[in-house]
């Protein structure tokens, strides 16, 4: 994350943290408001973490249920690490964006919706067969019902639009009720506009008035209704540029970053699943940057063409998403046989088979780390964020490189599609890592292809070198020269070293994200679980309970003080999203009673749900006998079936098929 | 027929590995003419990649002096395609068995074909399964008996050649392994510049032994071979017989030639360029007809390979390769606060190295 950790004691009047959900249609422009929003957040000095469920280009038939867009926003005086438990504010559009996204809304909070798109049409697009806003269903939550389109309207008429052109204005006006709601200035949105509606003049104009017309209604309608005011202070922060980074477009970025570092050409070989298809889409825009992309015939052929570019020298990348990942194993094998480099992406999301494509989960692990016929070790990395998902892809390319081994870098459908802020690095302040490719003999005046290096890494070949002519495959190779060789005695000795290698892969010690080095409780985490963790871990101390949080990147190999800093623990939990697979790694690596806390719902931990699992084990500290029982938000995030597929496929052709498999 | 200088012998490529074909494997004689073509060829054993699936022929590349990589059952191509990708370079052989290209590989070898990736494509045909002990494969005649199918095949056989032009193949040539002739179906598959398909009639001595006897045995050959060249009347049977077209039908016929005046009798003028005579060429059966071999088709367009450099060219044209503008790109903002004054670069420092 981007801010620094804050520790401070909560206070109920002010709320450290609000999540705000913005949902409506697709062409309501929530993605913008959101976006615009999430800026003016920024500059506030607040740390945030988004999700926003992507409208598509083409528009779904207007008002209905699987036409409506939501971007969630979770923003705070405190470190952010989620998108949040549940909102605090739902700002619905029309009917389906009620529907849709009501039940995630935290009990006693605030409701605004737009009651000029409650037609009687609308109401039956959503299913609805009472006006909810009316009937009285909607009495858990606060609500503030009032005609946004006619206000938006009235606001833009100086300006003489159509009443279509008008209507596009309510994004704006309601942005500028956020922005008032939470004591905003308008002035850089103001620029914004100015500058997106460059010489349409009338046009910016009108969002403007739009804008302040919004504000202005908050400060008169607060004297009557559930409107107030709210304000968050700043977290302090690193000083520096700041930009907001998805996990998708981390991926693209960190590959093209660790390529450079090593002086490569980057090739990308990839074929379309959901959430994985936006590392493609974003490098396939990237060319200038030595990268070739390659979408093949299948997920088979995505790797064996990246490996294919590995063995000619350049850095072969393939990303998928767990079915796409099944059918590489074979092709791991190869990689993993014949030592060339290679990264693997892998953006997990529910399964078996096909699944929930568009759901998050880390039920991926075995497959990541056992998943493949034969002895045949692989690191694995897991990101725990957007941005974190930078430095990872670059470990990734640097252990690909210098170990001669394929690497699996794991993200899930969470990171793929959430946003943070990123601080923005300094390319010049990360190592250089030329590689070396062998251009002579390296025995005398024999060439031996498997001869190992201090890592335990044998030599990049490059055919087009003259003189070192050789052949690899899958077959069992000899020690050092690399023909084949079935012995016995040979194939224990290679698969020993295959083993050594990836052992011995050197990754940072592992360290304590919050609290102790010993204690009562460690709480382990790996991949995207990390910030409701992390919170939650800091909420348990706050309230005196005797637990640290830590976090692993490096699922294989573990770092190699791991097993000792889990046994200075009484207990340790591991909470996942599967049923307990990293918690079995970590038993059998270290004979260590790691307990599973596990969750496949597709929506990720709620830091509330963590917190109660922790008080569990600290029935000591007074007023937490027992802990409690927490119902979990089975809309936590805005539902990205929505239209969820990062805005490149048509929506009318998705209406047709079953989408995002 | 396009001959460069020979920088190499047939020595050069040879290398010191034990080549474990069974003894009188069609292998061995496509290895040999493969072994004469490339000195002709002026080919470099440094710039010259065989890369190949799985099987006895996919153990090619260990028996040739150049780099060579030997992948996984039937994925070649898609390892070539991304070896070509990454060095246009490179000039690749691709083997590949009746089982590896049109069983598991089907799939990608139709796909390395219609995106006409620049290499040579080898098929050894010898419809059987030779490595796993003598299994029908997709081109197996119906009624092959087999471990499989102790009662003789059911299955409908592939047809290499008419799958290769379905997939949009740009050159479709045969030989077999003992020809004579191989050597220049080899060159010619060489000089086209695109993905070029070879299928060549392999004799498996031991799991479907002389299954192309009928053809290829020397004996008659004449009869039974018509070996194709641009430019040429189709004729055989040392120019007693020709192909002609009948009009009527659409259809292909087999007809006499009397005193070499095979204009009368209306035999075809092979033209490797029309793409509707070359889909008669491989559809004609065996048997009624001779069989047609050497150079089916021949009509070049641009690779896959030459547009992707092109493609890569035209995207980066005027653009800067500029990583740090590149990664501050989107949405950014920016927080105040004392910045180390040596740093050029606000985040200097604060990154992890
Ligand atoms: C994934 C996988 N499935 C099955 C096999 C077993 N296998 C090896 S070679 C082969 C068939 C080879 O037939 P063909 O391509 O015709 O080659 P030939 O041996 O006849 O030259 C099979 C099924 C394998 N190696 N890998
Ligand atoms: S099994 Fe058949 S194809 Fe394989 S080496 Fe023996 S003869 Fe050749
Ligand atoms: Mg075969």
């Amino acid at each position: 994350m981007a801010t620094q950790q804050v520790d401070a004691p909560q206070d109920a009047e002010t709320p450290e943290a609000v999540v705000v959900r913005f949902a409506g249609d697709s062409g309501d422009g929530m993605q913008l408001t959101g976006g615009q929003f999430t800026l003016s957040t920024a500059l506030a000095g607040n740390d945030l973490a988004t999700f926003p469920d992507f409208p598509a280009e083409i528009r779904a038939p207007q008002g209905t249920l699987f036409g409506v867009s939501a971007f969630q926003i979770n923003f705070g005086s405190r470190q952010i690490d989620t998108a949040g438990d549940a909102p605090d504010v739902l700002v619905a559009m029309n009917p389906a964006a009620l529907k849709t996204n009501i039940a995630a809304v935290k009990p006693g909070g605030l409701v605004i919706a737009d009651t000029g798109e409650f037609t009687k049409r609308n109401l039956e697009k959503a299913k609805y067969t009472s006006n909810p806003i009316e009937d009285g269903s909607l009495a858990k939550w606060d609500v503030l019902a009032f005609d946004i389109s006619a206000q938006t309207v009235e606001a833009v008429k100086p300006f003489g639009l159509g009443n279509k052109d008008a209507l596009r204005c309510k994004n704006m006006w309601t942005l500028g009720l956020a922005l008032w709601m939470f004591g905003r200035p308008r002035k850089p949105i103001h620029d914004w506009l100015r500058a997106k509606f460059k010489g349409k003049a009338e046009l910016a104009e009108a969002n403007i008035a739009a804008l302040d017309a919004g504000h202005a209604y908050g400060e008169t309608a607060e004297l009557s209704g559930p409107l107030h005011q709210c304000h968050l202070d700043p977290v302090p922060a690193a000083p520096g540029l700041y930009r907001t980074i998805t996990g998708a477009e981390a991926v693209a970025l960190g590959l093209i970053a660790g390529a450079r570092l090593l002086r490569l050409p980057l090739f990308f070989g990839g074929y379309p699943i959901t959430p994985a298809s936006a590392i493609l889409h974003h490098l396939a825009r990237l060319k200038e940057f030595s990268v070739t992309t390659f979408q093949a015939e299948d997920e088979i052929a995505a790797i064996c063409a990246a490996i294919g570019a590995s063995y000619a020298g350049s850095l072969g990348v393939t990303s998928s998403s767990g079915p796409g990942i099944a059918l590489k194993g074979e092709a791991m094998g190869l990689a993993i046989m014949t030592e060339l480099p290679l990264v693997i992406v892998n953006s997990q999301r529910g399964g078996p088979s096909t699944g929930l494509p568009t759901k998050t989960e880390q039920s991926d692990l075995y497959q990541a780390v056992y998943g493949r016929n034969g002895d045949a070790p692989m690191p694995v990395i897991a990101a725990r964020s957007p941005a974190d998902v930078f430095e990872c892809a670059i470990e990734a390319c640097r252990i690909a490189v210098q170990y001669m081994t394929p690497v699996m870098l794991l993200t899930d459908g969470y990171i793929a599609n959430a946003a943070e802020p990123w601080l923005v690095p300094d390319p010049e302040a990360f190592e250089r890592m030329p590689v070396e490719f062998l251009t002579e003999k390296n025995a005398g005046d024999q060439l031996l292809p498997y001869k190992r290096d201090e890592r335990g890494a044998r030599p990049w070949i490059k055919p087009g070198t003259p003189g070192l002519m050789h052949r690899i495959g899958g077959i069992e190779k000899a020690v050092d020269t690399g023909h084949l060789d079935y012995s016995p005695g040979n194939h224990q000795a290679m698969t020993d070293a295959r083993r050594d290698k990836i052992a011995g892969i050197r990754v940072r010690d592992q360290q304590v994200e919050v609290g102790n080095r010993s204690g009562k409780l460690a709480v382990v985490g790996w991949g995207s679980t990390y910030g409701p963790i992390h919170q939650a871990v800091l909420r348990a101390r706050r309230k005196g309970m005797d637990v640290s949080h830590i976090h692993v990147r490096h699922v294989w190999p573990l770092p190699a003080n791991l097993g000792d800093l889990l046994h200075g623990f009484d207990k340790v939990l591991v909470p996942e999203m599967n049923t307990g697979q990293f918690k079995t790694v970590l038993r059998d690596q270290f004979l260590v009673d790691a307990q599973p806390l596990t969750k496949v719902s597709g929506q990720p931990f709620q830091i509330a749900e963590l917190e109660a699992a922790i008080a569990t084990y600290f029935d000591e500290v007074p007023g937490n006998a027992g802990g409690e029982e927490i119902e979990p938000n089975l809309q936590q995030l805005p539902n990205p079936e929505a239209g969820h597929d990062d805005g490149t496929t048509p929506r009318d052709l998705r209406m047709m098929h079953e989408r995002d498999n | 027929m396009n001959d460069m200088t020979p920088i190499t012998t047939v020595k050069d490529w040879e290398t010191d590995q034990e080549v474990r074909w069974c003894p009188g494997c069609g292998d061995y004689a496509i290895l040999k003419a493969v072994q004469r073509t490339l000195p002709q060829l002026g080919s470099d054993p440094a710039n010259t990649v065989f890369v190949s699936g799985i099987g006895c022929s996919s153990r090619f590349p260990y028996y040739i002096e150049s780099y060579g990589f030997h992948t996984i059952h039937g994925r070649a191509p898609a390892f070539a395609t991304g070896i070509k990708l990454a060095n246009p370079d490179l000039d690749i052989w691709l083997v590949t068995g009746d089982g590896d290209g049109l069983s598991i590989g089907g799939n990608h070898l139709m796909h390395v074909l219609r995106r006409n990736v620049n290499m040579q494509i080898m098929l050894f045909n010898n419809e059987i399964y030779g490595l796993t002990k003598g299994q029908y494969s997709p081109t197996s005649r119906e009624g092959t008996k087999s471990p499989s199918t102790p009662l003789g095949s059911i299955d409908h056989p592939a047809r290499p050649c008419a799958f290769a032009l379905g997939a949009g193949a740009r050159f479709v040539a045969r030989g077999f392994d003992v020809s004579k002739n191989l050597p220049d179906v080899l060159k010619a598959a060489h000089a086209h510049r695109g993905a070029a398909f070879v299928e060549i009639f392999q004799n498996c001595v031991v799991y479907n032994k002389d299954v192309f006897d009928d053809f290829a045995q020397p004996k008659g050959a004449e009869d039974r071979q018509l070996w194709l060249e641009d430019g040429a009347p189709m004729l055989f049977a040392g120019g007693t017989r020709g192909i002609t077209l009948n009009h009527e039908t659409l259809r292909l016929e087999v007809v006499e030639v009397t005193d070499g005046d095979w204009q009368t009798a209306k035999v075809i003028v092979h033209d490797v360029t029309n793409r509707a005579i070359a889909h008669m060429l491989v559809e004609m059966p065996f048997g009624p007809f001779p069989m047609a071999l050497g150079v089916l088709y021949d009509d070049p367009v641009p690779t896959f390979d030459d547009m992707a450099i092109a493609d890569r060219e035209h995207a980066v044209a005027g653009k800067e390769p500029n990583l740090a503008r590149l990664l501050a790109s989107g949405q950014t903002w920016t927080v105040s606060g004392t910045v180390d004054e040596s740093a050029g670069h606000p985040a200097r420092g604060m990154v992890s190295k």
